[in-house]
């Protein structure tokens, strides 16, 4: 049968460009971090992993690391949850401010703008919420432990403000988002009866928002206590702490008691907090 | 007739899920090369002796033979062997949107192709001639490397009967193929089908929604009610009354009460059927 | 305006939270103020107000001399590498285990009517999750003090611990794509006599791999910024420095050094964020 003439493949979207793009990416990475992948494949790399391994083994599980890792875990478990915490109370007026549905622009101000002064206030509060937000989350947790342990000493307290301040600027621009992608029918709704625009936001904006709020925090209580869990190692408490001290006096069978006790309590709050999300969400 | 040509025989096969019966006592037998449309309202068990059909549903009890082979007794290689045989078309196409059309159709092949096959068959399509042909023959062979979810409806059926075609099997089974197709086009794609399976000397076994089509389609109309057969006849004998009682009970969907007395008019789910409707 | 006649419903008792959840949280909080000794005095101490005014100070303005700067390219090439290799890493070992670690392919579904299919999937499957939340349970920085001692100093450490920590992350992530997509087209593949694997590569990976690449792109942000901080334990890059920087005080550094980071982070995530815009549509 003659060819059915099959007709040119559709010039889909050009894949390859960027296809390439990451090859080289790859390629010039692997080069860079010298990863032995002739190590890797022998399994020497493997083996002494492995070997690495076999000295933690077994834990150590007398009374006073039992306790010591228990005592850790819940220091660590109490930095996360106070972090948590105060980083709502940063986030939640960042947010607001950091929100230009709420400030100056969208559905609240279509019938009635603010004046030349206000308006540029407005976006200059915008701004410099969004600036703040920015420095508060690219700084990592554990640079931000560093500065506050330098400022206010070594303990947990750090390790407090230091997830309070990372996770309240995530938080917060994750808010403002919420607060910008709100639907628009109830405030109009709301418009409508001829409430005020501090109303408005109370009965239109934020019990839509209030739920994606709670969802988001405990979603990052997940990765608070992670990073609660290392922040010790510059000073900041909890197992951490003990995990540096560990190290440091080669009390290997100490160490895989305190990974243990890591495992678990992430495990625990990462549990929790999926319970809590599908309760109240 | 000899048993040999039986394609199908179903003995007392029931099915239930979870104590609700679905198919209660079904006794069939198909011949190869029959085409056979089978009617029924809603929830009386089309769908699950359609799975029972092609194989991916077994059967609670009784027994199904196909081909003259008792199926429970099949291995899996052998079972999957045999659903290779028997071509299966949805109501809802069933088909990978994300897809382009032309590998959606050549996945008629899977199980005749190895994994090294089907994935160089991805990046670049084996059997080009086959599924183009195919295409060809649905009528629409233009769309060879449209994406599958940009297709219409009646299109993207179009394209599950073309994977069909490729599969090449002794059996099409189509559940409800037309349901969610306009009543214009449903007819000429049912056509399409019987006469590729004419062409091809297929069995062919159709559930369908309107009875219209089925019985001016078919040759034999089997219907089902309740999970058993109420009747298994040749069109001329389903007599209104019969129709009545296979539907009793259940309120005509609006398709039904347009199919029977075209230009109906129906108002929403209950309504009843209009004076006069016999034909 | 006259209130109409009749009695009213009650209003439905409002839903009451038990008392005694809600003293227990409340206690768990209160005992967690007071282990992550946080008392807000520390903050205003003349010795805390004193360190803050130093590291101000001192931080600006940032070190900008072009010597720094260029001695700054290698641990900036190094924290890029690290979390492109730790990524495909994570990848190589994510992917087969979330493969073995999705149900429906696995023991449930319509593969596995046989029931001894179904116990002989199910072995297989549960080692892979378990396997995988060991991974990903453990924050990555820990896995990094591992690998170092086990394999050296260096990136290579730092690779194999982003390997793993996102290898748990990514295999979960992918078991849940996989397992959200829709049965239907599957089941006509079945119906056809495909084999699981033909299943797999014509039905499920068609419609997952654009939500795959996407959450994959997504990890490789998260690893950015995880790589910036793993030199923290000796496993290179950016990290190392602000380590050095801080313990010898040059906040002017440390400063420059966030800055860095900064932008480095701001430009992964605006190419991710490219690739994965072109992947939604």
């Amino acid at each position: 049968m003659s060819a059915i003439a099959a007709p040119a493949p559709r010039a889909g979207r050009r894949w390859w460009p960027v296809g390439l793009g990451v090859a080289a990416l790859v390629a010039w990475s692997w080069h860079g971090t010298r990863v032995e992948l002739g190590a890797l494949l022998s399994g020497a790399a493997l083996a002494q992993i492995a070997a690495y391994l076999g000295r933690l083994f077994p834990p150590d599980l007398s009374a006073v690391a039992l306790r010591n890792a228990a005592l850790g875990a819940w220091e660590t478990f109490a930095i996360s949850l106070v972090g948590s915490g105060l980083a709502c109370l940063i986030a939640l007026p960042l947010a607001v401010g950091a929100s230009a549905t709420v400030l100056y622009r969208g559905v609240l101000y279509e019938r009635r703008r603010p004046g030349p002064l206000a308006g540029l206030l407005r976006r200059a509060l915008g701004l410099a919420s969004k600036t703040v937000l920015a420095v508060c989350r690219t700084v990592p947790e554990i640079v931000w432990a560093l500065i506050f342990v330098f400022v206010v000493g070594l303990g947990p307290l750090p390790g407090v403000l230091a997830l309070g301040v990372h996770t309240g600027g995530v938080l917060g621009k994750l808010f403002a988002e919420v607060l910008d992608d709100v639907d628009r029918a109830p405030i109009e709704a709301l418009q409508a009866t001829g409430a005020g625009r501090l109303a408005i936001v109370l009965y239109g904006f934020l019990p839509q928002a209030l739920p994606q709020f709670v969802s988001y925090a405990l979603y990052r209580w997940e990765v608070n206590i992670r990073a609660a869990a290392v922040m010790g190692f510059v000073g900041a408490g909890g197992l951490g702490q003990r995990l540096y001290v560990a190290l440091n006096l080669f009390h290997e069978h100490e160490l895989l008691t305190l990974i243990a006790a890591v495992y678990v309590m992430v495990t625990l709050v990462d549990a929790l907090s999926a319970w809590l999300r599908a309760r109240l969400v | 007739m000899p048993g040999a040509s039986w394609v199908y025989e179903l003995a007392e096969v029931r099915k239930a899920f979870d104590g609700v019966v679905a198919l209660d006592g079904v006794s069939l037998a198909i011949e190869r090369g029959e085409h056979v449309a089978f009617i029924g309202p809603s929830g009386a068990g089309k769908t699950t002796l359609f799975r029972i059909l092609n194989l991916t549903l077994a059967p609670t009890s009784g027994t199904l033979r196909f081909d003259g082979a008792d199926v429970a007794a099949l291995t899996p290689g052998e079972l999957r062997r045999a659903r290779r045989r028997i071509g299966s078309i949805y109501q809802q196409h069933n088909l990978v949107g994300r897809l382009r059309v032309v590998h959606n159709v050549l996945a008629g092949n899977l199980g005749r192709w190895s994994l090294a096959t089907a994935l160089a068959s991805l990046v670049r399509p084996r059997e080009l001639e086959t599924a183009a042909r195919a295409l060809a023959q649905v009528g629409i062979p233009d769309k060879l490397y449209a994406r599958t979810d940009e297709l219409s409806g009646g299109q993207q059926q179009r394209v599950a009967i073309a994977r069909v075609l490729v599969q090449d099997p002794d059996v099409v089974l189509a559940d409800e193929p037309v349901s969610s197709v306009d009543p214009a086009l449903a007819a000429a794609l049912v056509a399409l089908l019987r006469d590729l399976a004419r062409a091809t000397g297929k069995t062919l076994l159709v559930n369908l929604h309107s009875v219209d089509l089925a019985l001016t389609g078919f040759p034999r109309v089997v219907g089902i009610r309740q999970g058993r057969i109420l009747f298994d006849l040749a069109p001329d004998k389903v007599t209104p009354e019969l129709l009545e009682l296979l539907y009793a009970g259940s309120a005509p969907e609006a398709q039904d009460v347009a199919a029977l007395r075209p230009g109906a008019v129906a108002f929403g789910k209950a309504c009843r059927p209009l004076p006069g409707f016999t034909r | 305006m006259a209130r109409p006649a009749g009695p009213f419903p009650a209003s439905p008792a409002r839903p009451r939270v038990a008392p005694l959840l809600l003293a227990a949280l409340a206690g768990t909080f209160a005992l967690a103020l007071w282990t992550a000794e946080v008392d807000p005095r520390r903050l205003v101490d003349p010795r805390a107000l004193s360190h803050a005014g130093r590291f101000v100070a001192g931080a600006w303005p940032p070190r900008l001399d072009p010597e720094f700067l260029r001695f700054l390219a290698r641990p900036v090439a190094e924290t890029v590498q690290i979390s492109v290799m730790g990524t495909v890493i994570a990848v190589i070992i994510g992917f087969p285990l979330g493969l073995l670690a999705t149900a429906s392919l696995a023991w449930r579904g319509i593969l596995h009517e046989r029931t001894l299919g179904r116990w002989v999937g199910f072995v297989p499957y549960a080692l892979a999750r378990a396997l995988l939340s060991l991974f990903r349970s453990i924050p990555e920085y820990v896995w990094a003090l591992v690998f170092v001692r086990a394999v050296g100093l260096g990136p290579f450490a730092g690779v194999l611990a982003l390997g793993v920590a996102y290898g748990g992350m990514l295999g979960k992530v992918y078991s849940e794509i996989l397992e959200a997509v829709d049965p239907r087209p599957l089941e006509a593949l079945h119906a056809a006599g495909a084999r699981r694997w033909g299943v797999a590569l014509y039905g499920l990976l068609p419609e997952a791999l654009p939500h795959l690449v996407s959450y994959t792109l997504y990890r490789w942000e998260c690893a950015i910024r995880a790589s910036a901080i793993m030199g923290f334990v000796g496993a290179g890059g950016l990290g190392q420095q602000v380590e050095l920087a801080m313990r010898m005080f040059q906040f002017d550094e440390v400063l420059t050094l966030l800055g860095v980071l900064l932008v480095l982070v701001g430009a992964v995530d605006l190419v991710s964020g490219r690739i994965r815009a072109r992947l939604a549509t």
